[in-house]
């Protein structure tokens, strides 16, 4: 296939080349943008939890009046023997948070109480001994907490237990290439042993902001003893997560009905949570992925639409070239090859483009660079896209017959 | 002329029926591209507003750097005050107004005792919040600064919980149970909720639920009662382990605002900061030179990140996806233009003047405007159902189809695509008469 006299022709319909390969070029580098966030999103929001999702839901009791430490601590004891008796449930803990929350208790970890500098910064979970058994938790080095280490925390008490659990993530940044268990690190009320290593736990939030400490947890024994309340991690027995829902919040309210269980949120299952979390990295993907197909679809759309103008233009001529031999195949040929180079010369530019897009979002969004193989992968998109949309008018011209060559336009 | 301008339109009418392939291409083309752009803009419009606009450049928030170099967050100081330096502020009494406030949660037990206790949220505040902000009453007002100064029991409630509670009636000088404490309503406020709550960034409630109580923030601290919203002690603060230590503690926890009215008082309160953290230096308290912002409403939304950064994302990228539709839709009118080419020229040659065929073409891609405008509408419609998939229920709540957003997506549907006409119009004028003519 000859490319001079395509060019020669492309000259001649200046305006519609650069129309068609400006499309190109701006389609593709919205598309590869787009792709790029929907694959980080996606990423982000499939980091796993390391708790069993599928049985567990969370209850945020909070009571009415105010009580002392001791009572609050007394009404949270019965209200775990409560959850624990009901038959549809396996486990039960109280926190003052869970995984995905979306907030809470952060704070800064040091190995020396005159350090200046943090370690980290960590998720604070409060546990009893049951806790690793309700999240479905492993453990990967050292041993759980002990019923008698549990103690109750008041809301100005100073975070300082003798033993705590950390994850595993917590630890190798601590300890790297070192044993936690025995070591001991210090919260803001003083040292603490590290009696346990949590194999994988997602953090509360998983917000940008909290991203430089994710996974990275101190499970502290503690339970939450203020008059404000807390919440209740319940595992279900498999496949009673619903009836488990249903029973919870009715035994509570049965055993004592000064508290409050919101209506709306107050019972939801890891389910609803993940989806809570997650609810803007969802949102993104799904729209740049609406935005990705109509845009596609517009640009293939376009492209049809200015290569049948041209066949319509051109019968005459392409009816001279039957006349002169040219066989079907050749005409085909040559709408194709000269959609190829319209789109490499497109693409060429939207390259640029592409890469220019991204490092605007990265200035102003603190988003990832552009890795090539977007790039790569939006090419070759669009390059398909461009000769599939260019086939059906292709087709048709190259249906004209050479008679056409004798008729006036 | 305006018999002209019917002719136009008709003849583009019956020129846009001939080729209904191309002209559905550029109906659906823009039809998408302006309902993208739409939608997109309808939530940026929601949550980049200005909650406040009448005084947005009058309200400022005092920062202080508590935490020096060494602690705070790059250079920040941070965004909330702790209660040392709130009362410091207070009472100095520096600006025409000033209020203090932090998020309250208070159980509400109604009277009626079949009636299943709930949670309200509110705020503990100060006098002066109301006035400061605008709040509108139903019934009643706010307390006076000698019942706050008396730490009287007194309570503003809102509409919504007034309906609730007393059935909508006037309910003030009634009593009611917050938490076991007894307190006498003064004033309903009308249904108010600046969005976003510029006011209570702090506590991450710039989209939350309406405040439905508001209390004298010195009861509140009498009573001890804790806040319901965040606090921030940093990596080294003096935390304190009861109440009073806590008061007196680095913890920052209140959010405090100041009225300053001329540019002289702005700069007079940015003395009185800096020379507030000097003396702090002096005691002992801070070791650092002072580090103090005075931001207004329009700077701290922006330090506050209130737009978030998926609405700018997908605004930005649907005007990138408009730009596309636009070209798309000059090329499929240039192809629709010049295959009139004999056309045009039996009208030159008849006597049809350039500015004739410049009328005829864009009132013919004001039509298709117009279709695409409408197309576009009915999709925008579509999206804003959507967008509770694509955003959080409750920035979603807050976008809507209203006449001005109808009214723009047909403006800017007509004037995208007369725009996008000028070339191809240009290039169908450019055709000669005789040419035309002799081909044929």
């Amino acid at each position: 296939m000859q490319i001079k006299p395509i060019l020669s022709a492309l000259r001649r319909h200046k305006a519609g080349t650069f129309l068609i390969a400006m499309q190109i070029a701006l389609t593709l580098a919205i598309v590869c943008n787009a792709l790029f966030i929907i694959e980080q999103r996606l990423a982000h929001l499939s980091e796993p939890s390391g708790v069993d999702e599928a049985n567990i839901f969370v209850v945020q009791n909070e009571w009415v009046g105010s009580s002392t430490a001791e009572q609050a601590d007394a009404k949270i004891r019965e209200d775990l023997r409560v959850l624990r008796e009901l038959p549809g449930v396996q486990d039960a803990t109280p926190s003052n948070s869970y995984p995905l929350r979306g907030g809470g208790w952060d704070d800064a970890v040091k190995l020396k109480p005159d350090q200046l500098q943090d370690s980290s910064g960590a998720t604070i979970y409060f546990a009893d001994d049951h806790f690793l058994d309700t999240l479905g938790l492993k453990l990967a080095a050292g041993r759980n907490f002990r019923a008698e280490e549990i103690t109750p925390m008041n809301v100005r008490d100073r975070l300082g237990p003798p033993v705590v659990m950390v994850t595993k993530a917590l630890a190798d940044k601590l300890f790297p290439g070192e044993d936690a268990v025995g070591r001991t690190l210090y919260l803001i009320g003083g040292p603490s042993t590290i009696v346990g290593v949590v194999d994988l736990l997602q953090a509360q939030s998983v917000d940008r902001w909290a991203s430089a400490f994710a996974y990275r947890s101190v499970i502290v024994p503690k339970r939450l003893a203020i008059s404000l309340g807390a919440f209740y991690i319940v595992r279900a027995r498999p496949g009673q997560l619903q009836a488990a829902m249903r029973a919870a919040p009715t035994a509570l309210f049965q055993h004592n009905p000064r508290r409050i269980i919101n209506e709306d949120d107050g019972v939801l299952s890891f389910a609803e949570v993940r989806a809570r979390a997650y609810e803007r990295d969802r949102g993104m993907a799904i729209l740049m992925g609406v935005i990705c197909v109509v845009l596609l679809a517009i640009t293939a759309a376009g492209i049809v639409g200015l290569t049948s103008f041209w066949v319509g233009q051109r019968r005459r001529q392409i009816g001279v070239r039957r006349a002169l031999g040219a066989t079907r195949q050749d005409i085909l040929q040559y709408f194709l090859t000269e959609n190829l180079l319209i789109s490499c010369g497109g693409a060429l530019v939207g390259t640029v483009l592409a890469v220019a897009i991204n490092l605007w979002l990265v200035t102003r969004f603190e988003m990832h660079r552009l890795s090539l193989m977007y790039v790569l992968g939006g090419v070759v998109i669009l390059l398909l896209l461009g000769q599939g949309a260019v086939l059906a008018p292709a087709m048709r011209a190259s249906r004209v017959p050479p008679v056409e060559a004798t008729r006036s336009v | 002329m305006s018999g002209m301008f019917v002719h136009n339109l008709r003849l583009g009418a019956f020129s846009l029926r001939r080729n209904p392939l191309l002209t559905a291409l550029m109906i659906m083309s823009i039809g998408f591209g302006v309902a993208a752009s739409m939608v997109t803009y309808a939530v940026f419009r929601a949550v980049s507003g200005d909650p406040i606009p009448q005084k947005s450049s009058q309200l400022f928030v005092p920062q202080i750097d508590n935490r020096g170099p060494q602690y705070n967050r790059q250079g920040e100081p941070p965004d909330a005050l702790n209660y040392t330096d709130a009362v410091a502020l207070m009472r100095a009494h520096r600006a025409p107004h000033q209020t203090l406030l932090f998020q309250v949660g208070m159980s509400v037990m109604p009277d009626d005792a079949h009636k299943m206790p709930f949670k309200a949220l509110g705020y503990a505040t100060t006098v002066d919040f109301f006035s400061m902000f605008d709040v509108p009453f139903q019934y009643g007002g706010s307390w006076s600064a000698e019942q706050d100064e008396a730490r009287e029991p007194v309570v503003v409630i809102s509409r919504a919980l007034n309906q609730k509670l007393f059935g909508g009636e006037n309910s003030v000088g009634r009593r009611m149970t917050l938490d076991d404490r007894q307190y006498r309503i003064v004033g309903v406020t009308e249904n108010w909720d600046p969005k976003p709550r510029f006011f209570d960034m702090f506590s991450g409630n710039a989209y939350a639920r309406p405040s439905q109580v508001y209390i004298p923030f010195n009861y509140a601290v009498d009573q001890k009662i804790d806040t319901y919203g965040n606090n921030n002690c940093g990596s080294d603060g003096k935390r304190g382990d009861n109440w009073d230590s806590w008061l007196r503690g680095e913890c920052v926890w209140i959010s405090a605002w100041v009225e300053l009215n001329t540019a002289d008082q702005v700069q007079a309160y940015r003395q009185y900061l800096d020379g507030y953290a000097q003396d702090q230096r002096n005691s002992g308290r801070f070791n650092w030179a002072p580090n103090n912002r005075l931001r207004d409403v329009h700077a701290w939304l922006e330090h506050e990140h209130a737009v978030p950064p998926e609405s700018r994302i997908s605004l930005s990228l649907a005007l990138g996806f408009l730009v596309i539709c636009l070209v798309n839709t000059v090329g499929l009118l240039l192809a629709k233009f010049m295959r009139r080419a004999p056309e045009i020229g039996v009208r030159r040659a008849l006597g049809a003047s350039r500015a004739d065929i410049y009328r005829q073409f864009l009132a013919e891609a004001a039509m298709v405007g117009l279709a695409g405008g409408a197309l576009g509408l009915l999709l925008t419609g579509l999206g804003m159902f959507g967008v509770g998939m694509v955003f959080e229920p409750q920035i979603a709540m807050l976008a809507h189809l209203d006449l001005s957003l109808v009214f723009l997506t047909l403006l800017l549907a007509v004037t995208a695509t007369v725009l996008a006409a000028f070339y191809p119009t240009w290039r169908a004028a450019q055709v000669q008469p005789a040419w035309q003519l002799k081909s044929n």
